[in-house]
């Protein structure tokens, strides 16, 4: 592909003053080129592997704009294809999950075993004769595939790093959503059913709100005064988020953010779920446990968060994660997965689905707001004129600092407290150095810390 | 009941029903939402499960289970007070300035009434299909289509809305959000 001119990058995404270009959001051209540079090589969420458990069950997911096939093969391994027959292109799978023994492709019927081998072709051995070589025609696996904690990842880049590399110090965040509420790593599941919906907006619209857009509350005023929270006020409980200190957390290196909350070292748990007392008793006795777990680290909680480029973790109410599908520079389709415990009890997981559902989503009250923000933003930022007059990321510019420590506890990343200020654009303008970086870079030499 | 007198009650009860779905797409398309609401019963369910497309020998798993998977609603009339509520502050961005709706309903169907054979039922299954076009701001319009199965029960002689299922005939969402009701 062509590079982009020298500095032009730069120009449009000066990360260091603040100010953005509305090009990156509305131009045909780094569209193109975001697809080839972020979505080809970075690692993607797929899928969760408690929606494929039995040897052959699949799921259809997408990286960037690609269909791909999430399968378990007959051994058990967990595999990422292409979903694309390799003799004409047809997709070989259309339906959302299932299981089978192999994809057989309606077109001219090539089948692929569920490790992606190629089983099947018809009249083989008389029109081919010794011809082709079947070796050679499997599905186009991902380059690597990472299970982590029950989410699947995977990327097209046989030079990247590994997950664990590509997560970094990020972990500690990530974690708040996938390790289980009292503290034991992993043990959480996907609910049945993704939320699957488009939204008229480029996919950085909703990646760098989620990546730590405190600032939006105007947003939801609407859903505030009406009251869905789980304990019958606001949209979420905030006892808890208004004893806490509000820290901003961006790896700017990475690419990857959180809003996170650090409890007083010596606060009690504020209470919370209070509409359902069976819920209010379980999160209790979790935090209990999590704190006898996790020591001094059971003070850290997590709100919204982006993962480099397009996933959005939020790690409570609601417990969600969110991938934002590029579907061309002014469309993003959202695939959004709700998380509970999975051992938790029946009654706690049905009370936090209705309330996870009537706040995200296209039928969630709070969410709605947001995609038309998103939508008309964007399409105001399309004109000749409007493109000429960048945005705005200039709060809370030089604040953030890496040596961040509270009673001892120490944490990992830039980090900008905003506890007295509200809100900063600190995750913001660490997502786009990392965009920036993304789109600069030749090859993944150069694009990791070392 | 001669054959003409029960011919005659089940056309009579066809006309009430169909009466009442009209009724009520008059009241969401006039935005009389708290009438609207005081048509649902207090112990009402609302409910649209999520389609998927799945293979022949596992159609069962084309919708989202009742009670267990994620929906695209699963409300009780608290939740759809509520709902309402938010529209009616006038901030409820997703809906400023007013969608313009249209809701049509046809194909109304009476699958059951109960008690079976009264010429007065207390309870009946309806199945009908719906369009709703919503159209807002300028050139913003979505159109969805597909069933709807109502259990109506008759409160103080008046019908009421007891559950809802509704079935939209989409798997990705294609409009942005569902801020209206169906």
């Amino acid at each position: 592909m062509a590079s982009p001119e020298p500095g032009a990058l730069k120009s449009l995404v000066d990360v260091e003053r603040g100010i953005i270009s509305r090009e990156i959001f509305v131009s045909d051209e780094i569209y193109r080129q975001e697809l080839e540079r972020v979505f080809a090589r970075a690692w993607l969420f797929i899928g969760h592997e408690s929606q494929i458990p039995k040897p052959g069950d699949y799921l259809t997911s997408s990286m960037g704009e690609e269909s791909v096939i999430l399968c378990r093969d007959r051994a058990g391994r967990i595999r990422v294809f292409l979903n694309s027959c390799r003799h004409r292109g047809m997709k070989v799978c259309r339906y959302d999950e299932g299981n089978t023994v192999e994809f057989q492709c309606p077109y001219h019927g090539w089948s692929y075993g569920t490790d992606g081998a190629l089983v099947g072709v018809p009249f083989a051995r008389d029109a081919y004769g010794a011809q082709l070589d079947r070796s050679q025609w499997g599905l186009v696996e991902v380059a690597r595939m990472e299970n982590y904690k029950g989410t699947i990842w995977a990327t097209w880049d046989q030079s990247a790093p590994s997950f664990s590399e590509y997560v970094g110090g990020y972990k500690l965040y990530l974690d708040l959503l996938l390790d289980s509420w009292d503290g034991r790593e992993g043990g959480t599941e996907a609910i049945g059913g993704i939320h699957k919906w488009l939204i008229p907006c480029n996919w950085k619209f909703p990646a760098e709100n989620f990546s730590g857009d405190r600032y939006h509350g105007v947003s939801h005023r609407s859903v505030d005064m009406v009251g869905i929270g789980p304990s019958g006020k606001g949209r979420r409980d905030m006892q808890e988020r208004n004893e806490a200190r509000w820290l901003d957390v961006s790896f700017p290196e990475l690419g990857h953010s959180m809003i996170a909350f650090l409890r007083k070292h010596d606060s009690p748990l504020a209470p919370a779920y209070q509409d359902a007392p069976i819920v209010a008793d379980y999160f209790r006795r979790c935090e209990e446990e999590r704190r006898r777990r996790r020591g001094e680290y059971w003070r850290l909680f997590g709100g919204p968060g982006t993962m480099f480029p397009n996933v959005s973790p939020l790690a409570r109410q609601p417990r969600t994660l969110a991938v934002w599908h590029p579907r061309g520079p002014h469309q993003t389709e959202v695939w959004r997965w709700y998380f509970v415990d999975a051992d938790a009890p029946t009654e706690v997981k049905d009370f936090l689905r209705h309330y996870y559902i009537r706040y995200s989503g296209p039928s969630g009250m709070t969410e709605q707001d947001d995609m038309e923000n998103w939508n008309y933003a964007h399409k105001a930022s399309r004109g000749t004129i409007a493109r000429q007059y960048p945005y705005n990321y200039e709060m809370g510019l030089g604040r953030a600092t890496r040596a961040f420590e509270d009673h001892g506890l120490k944490l990992p990343g830039a980090i900008s407290d905003v506890t007295q200020a509200n809100a900063s654009e600190h995750n913001q303008r660490g997502f786009y150095t990392r965009w920036r970086q993304f789109m600069e870079a030749e090859s993944w030499t150069g694009l990791m810390p070392s | 009941m001669s054959a003409d007198t029960a011919a005659l009650a089940r056309l009579l009860l066809q006309r009430e029903v169909e009466e009442f779905l009209y009724n009520e797409a008059e009241l969401l398309d006039k935005r009389r939402f708290d009438e609207w609401l005081a048509l649902f019963t207090d112990d009402a369910r609302y409910w649209m499960p999520m389609r998927r497309n799945v293979p022949p020998d596992d159609r069962e798993r084309e919708f989202t289970r009742d009670g267990a998977d994620v929906n695209w609603f699963d409300e009780g009339k608290d939740t759809l007070g509520r709902r309402v509520a938010q529209i009616q502050t006038g901030i409820h961005w997703a809906e400023e300035p007013p969608s313009r709706i249209c809701h049509m309903v046809s194909n109304v169907q009476v699958l059951r009434a109960s008690p079976s054979g009264s010429a007065a039922p207390s309870e009946v299954a309806v199945r009908c299909r719906f369009l709703v076009y919503r159209n807002r701001v300028e050139t913003e319009t979505d159109v969805l289509v597909g069933k709807r199965e109502d259990v109506l029960r008759r409160v103080d002689g008046a019908w009421k809305i007891a559950r809802r299922m509704v079935v939209l005939d989409q798997s990705v969402l294609l409009a942005k959000n569902l801020t209206f009701f169906i």
